[in-house]
């Protein structure tokens, strides 16, 4: 059987040489994550099974990134769980605030999750992990729970829509106006319970910053994982990142694509020269338009962060636009570094004292608003655009509230603007 | 194992953060969690559901967050089951882990009206609207999936099968 980059990982987890979509494997996992919000109820449900050790210290990570800096009392009691827990059990991998950052931003980061693993998170984004060519897919609480007790889960397995992306990437775009006009093409459920394999030359050049993006967002078109097959800037990346576990990574590139004749349940092949930065508008992630075509909207808040949006890449072009110029003096724009690592060296270069003088409220690596947790919450009424994923009904606040989704270069610029705006009108 | 009760309808995509929005998620306990269920798609909705009620709905639902507080949610506000038209693959995994009976149906939500009442046979598949006199089958859930659920939920399952 020709089978696809997907279909390989999944296979090569469960002892078998090969795997057929709708097929239910148990699978090995290499990795496994949950957060403040998920983690204490996987914690519960372990404790209540009479459970006594984790099946591998080493391959559970535990990150309070949501509500943290603890937002009140009762979050603080969840963040204590995950404490005492990976005191308890010795966990390698648990993140005091201070050092955690936005998971899917750290993970990767710290090299914790590779080329050909296979990883569960509790956390739906955990699909981030696509691109660095891994089988990455979020669960629930008790799931999460049972891969700590066995290290095992099933999974079916998933039929994959191959995107072809031709042509060349216009100025102010890149990996976030991709994944918003896949998702606002194929719908919110285009690709449900599917995998989506990135590829084409456009994808070739992605920077792997706009890599992990895009596969961040696979989750909002219903698909089980997004992937990218490994290439030089995977390697160049990792080469950073998994020090010792480097060569044993490279190794298995060579396995890690798709077969010529694998089979698809669609294929599209898209020219993407000349689009626009994208927007979602409220309030599904599907509700795509080009950045001009959305008319004197003001806004209220405008975020720069999240897992999807908030690494170095992303914080350079939101400083280019901000440069020497004011955020709107009725607007509020918040800058969240992802990790510890990123908001270093944003002062390092000089961002976050451009983001200070423009007005900005610069933040801990936190998801906070994303959300709707805390740390930039929108009032009845209110209208925000976001770097971030999702904007559901009440998703970052009131829900009379209006969430807008576009790249950091649109929600700078609106920022300024204070509606939302194409960068060209603030920037060359 | 049958259920019966009145219907409560939604329509397609509805996600976890109406569901069970975020700023109750600074607790597990299930009793508050499901005094806020749906509150964001229908403020008055906790309070109208009586013991055994089902939801139907139509494509997508539970799409957004990985969230085992959205199915602890509806469960604990007295919902016996939900039936869609598809479920996010998330939540899918969700509900059979704790223990929410849930259906697809590609059909019913076109037919069955709010406030309906109507009977579910889990073991069959089967789908009685009682106020309208129809019925509908779907598939049965694959064997190990049965097991899980006739165990209680994932974690009893593995500690049975460990």
């Amino acid at each position: 059987m020709r089978q696809t980059i997907t279909q390989k990982i999944l296979a090569s987890h469960c002892g078998k040489r090969e795997v057929a979509p709708g097929e239910f494997i148990n699978a090995r996992v290499d990795f496994c994550l949950g957060n403040d919000i998920t983690a204490p109820l996987s914690i519960h449900e372990f404790k209540k099974a009479g459970i006594k050790k984790v099946w591998n210290k080493n391959r559970v990570a535990l990150i309070p990134d949501h509500f943290t800096p603890n937002k009140d009392a009762l979050s603080a009691k969840h963040c204590k769980i995950l404490q005492e827990f990976s005191k308890k059990h010795k966990i390698k991998h648990y993140f005091e605030q201070g050092r955690v950052g936005v998971e899917h931003a750290l993970l990767p980061e710290k090299g914790l999750v590779g080329p050909g693993d296979l990883i569960i998170g509790a956390d739906s984004h955990t699909c981030t992990y696509g691109a660095l060519s891994a089988f990455s897919t979020g669960v629930g609480s008790t799931d999460l729970a049972a891969v700590m007790a066995t290290g095992l889960c099933w999974f079916n397995v998933p039929e994959s829509i191959k995107f072809i992306y031709k042509g060349k990437l216009s100025k102010w775009t890149g990996g976030k106006d991709l994944v918003l006009l896949t998702i606002g093409r194929i719908g919110v459920d285009g690709a449900h319970y599917k995998a989506m394999e990135f590829t084409g030359p456009v994808i070739k050049k992605l920077p792997m910053d706009d890599r992990l993006a895009m596969c961040n967002m696979a989750i909002e078109a219903g698909a089980k994982n997004g992937i990218i097959a490994p290439d030089k800037i995977t390697r160049d990346y990792i080469k950073v990142t998994t020090g010792k576990r480097y060569a044993q990574y490279v190794k298995r590139f060579k396995r890690l694509c798709s077969d010529r004749a694998a089979e698809y349940a669609d294929i599209h092949e898209w020219d993407i020269s000349g689009i626009e930065p994208q927007v979602a508008c409220p309030h599904l992630p599907s509700n795509v338009k080009g950045v001009s075509m959305i008319k004197k909207v003001s806004i209220d808040q405008s975020v720069i962060g999240s897992c999807t949006n908030g690494r170095i890449s992303d914080f350079r072009i939101a400083a280019r636009i901000l440069k020497n110029r004011q955020v709107n003096s009725r607007v509020r724009l918040i800058v969240i570094p992802a990790t510890q690592k990123i908001y270093l060296q944003a002062l390092r270069e000089g961002l976050l004292e451009i983001f200070i003088k423009a007005g900005a409220a610069v933040e801990t690596p936190t998801c906070g608003p994303c959300l709707g947790g805390h740390a930039g919450i929108l009032a009845e009424g209110e209208v925000a655009i976001a770097t971030t994923n999702r904007n559901f009904v009440g998703r970052m606040g009131h829900p009379k509230s209006f969430v807008y989704l576009s790249n950091p270069a649109v929600a700078a610029a609106s920022a300024i603007k204070g509606r939302i705006a194409h960068p060209d009108e603030v920037a060359a | 194992m049958r259920l019966k009760g009145r219907v409560f309808k939604f329509g397609d995509n509805i996600n976890t953060d109406e569901i069970i929005p975020a700023r109750y998620l600074n607790t597990i306990d299930p009793d508050i969690l499901g005094s806020h269920c749906m509150e964001d798609a229908d403020p008055k909705f906790a309070k109208k559901v009586k013991k055994g009620d089902i939801i139907v709905a139509g494509r997508n639902f539970g799409c957004g967050s990985s969230r085992e507080h959205a199915p602890i949610s509806i469960k604990a506000c007295g919902i016996s089951c939900v039936i869609a038209e598809s479920f996010a693959r998330i939540f899918y995994r969700n509900a059979i882990n704790i223990g929410l009976p849930i259906l697809e149906h590609k059909e019913v939500s076109k037919h069955i009206k709010n406030q309906d009442t109507i009977e579910v046979d889990l073991s069959k598949g089967k789908i009685h609207d009682n106020t309208r006199g129809n019925e509908y089958s779907t598939q049965a859930f694959p064997q190990f999936m049965q097991e899980i659920v006739k165990a209680g939920g994932l974690m009893k399952y593995i500690k049975k099968v460990k």
